[in-house]
Parts: structure tokens; C-alpha cells; sequence
């Protein structure tokens, strides 16, 4: 077992999952920042579009300009762009194979399965060091018990 | 000197380096040096045929370089060049 752990902060994580919840039976996504210093910790969430041409229950896609967007933002508040989260609607929040090849070292991808538009579920993976193989981090939420 | 832009999960590869200045007269040219510079970056920029990876995407200033010359695209002094990792996936 690795010693990947990630904290969240409680307001963040709600909105995060108010968003998700809205954006059933669709799949939402969006940028996470924080401090990556001592301790991956994440301060702040922003949404993005599903820009997805096709099925958006299925697969989600941020613009390129989207993703430039982010990286200013961090620059501009000082922050980390720590990864991205995403929604599984009706599946389980693993992470699928179109997650997987396309996943960047670093990041955190934090996913929230959401069954028929309320929140079940979240996990949060990192791809592991020299590999295209992601291994899941320790999720922690202050103050939710259940997660 | 132009500009490469490093995205942030790549700046592990770059000692943390956010910002490279370049002399490459193309984007094609610039993304080699950088990948020789910093050559953990290889696997993440090129694939096996040594083409740029599907899953990069390259902006010069505001543009994607598939709507101007794609690698061939030219840098002058001032570009600002984005390397910009897709960010996709989904179910199953």
C-alpha cells in the first residue's frame, strides 16, 4: 500500500459534489488547487465545461483554453493546480480506461460516482512514478465522517 | 526569446521550471530541445514514432497549431508557445 494521501477541504468537497450532483445524468468536471509543499492539500475548486462533443454521460473533455485558463488562475492566486475531478453517473468512482491513458503524472484525479443524482461515492488516483498505471490516494475529508 | 509554457504535472521533468525560453525557429524544433533539455519529458511529449503525443496539445499564443502549420508552425522572438496536456476521460 503507498502513503498517497490528499486532504480536501470540507467546503471545497461540497461544492465540488453540489456540482456533480447538478450535473447529472451528465458527467461534470473541473480544476482543483492547493498547497502541494509538505502535504497535498486542496483550498479550492473551479468548474469547467464539459466541452465533450458526443455522449456527456459517458465521457467528459476540458477545452485547451479552459485548461490555460487554470493555470493562470493558479499562478495568479498562488496556488498549485493539484489535478482534476470528475463524475462516474450511475458507475462506480473508479477510474475507467479512457481516464487511465490519458491521465498526467502529478495530478489528482478525484472521481465522485453519483447514482441517480446524489453523491455515493469518491476516490481520488495519482498515476504511479515512470508508469501509465494509477494507484489511489488516501482521501481525506475533515469533518465527513463517512469518507 | 520565445516562451514554452510547461503545464504543471510536467514540471517535475523541468526542476519545477514553469517557463523556457527558446531560440527554435519552429514548434516542432522547440518541443525536441525542450525534450533534450529535460529528457524526462520525452515519454510525455512524443510518442513512439516520435511524433508530439495525441493527448498534447500545443497553443501558440491563443491558437491551436492544428488551425495554423501544426508542427511546422513558426516561432518569432515574442511567441508565448503553451504545451497543454488533454484533460478527458469518462466511463468505461
Amino acid at each position: 500500500m503507498n502513503n498517497l494521501e490528499v486532504l480536501i477541504h470540507s467546503d471545497v468537497f461540497l461544492q465540488v459534489k453540489e456540482h456533480l450532483e447538478s450535473s447529472f445524468p451528465y458527467e461534470g468536471c473541473g480544476f482543483l488547487f492547493g498547497d502541494n509543499k509538505n502535504a497535498r492539500v486542496i483550498t479550492k475548486a473551479t468548474p469547467a465545461l464539459n466541452n465533450k462533443t458526443g455522449d456527456q454521460r459517458r465521457r467528459f473533455e476540458i477545452s485547451p483554453l479552459d485548461y490555460m485558463k487554470a493555470e493562470r488562475l493558479a499562478l495568479e492566486q498562488d496556488l498549485t493546480l493539484l489535478g482534476v475531478y470528475h463524475s462516474h453517473p450511475n458507475h462506480p468512482a473508479i477510474p475507467s480506461e479512457h481516464d487511465r491513458i490519458q491521465a498526467m503524472p502529478f495530478f489528482s484525479y478525484l472521481i465522485l460516482s453519483i447514482q441517480e443524482g446524489t453523491f455515493a461515492k469518491a476516490t481520488s488516483w495519482r498515476i504511479k512514478e515512470g508508469t501509465q498505471q494509477f494507484e489511489e490516494e488516501k482521501l481525506k475529508i475533515p469533518q465527513l465522517q463517512n469518507h | 526569446m520565445a516562451k514554452i509554457i510547461i503545464p504543471t504535472p510536467l514540471r517535475k521533468f523541468t526542476e519545477q521550471t514553469a517557463t523556457i525560453d527558446s531560440k527554435s525557429e519552429t514548434v516542432q524544433a522547440a518541443i525536441e530541445d525542450l525534450a533534450k533539455l529535460y529528457p524526462g519529458l520525452q515519454q510525455h511529449l512524443f510518442d513512439k514514432e516520435g511524433k508530439i503525443r495525441s493527448f498534447i496539445r500545443i497553443f501558440v499564443g491563443d491558437d491551436d497549431i492544428q488551425a495554423l502549420d501544426n508542427e511546422k508552425t513558426a516561432i518569432q522572438e515574442d511567441t508565448v508557445v503553451s504545451i497543454i496536456p488533454a484533460i478527458a476521460g469518462g466511463i468505461s
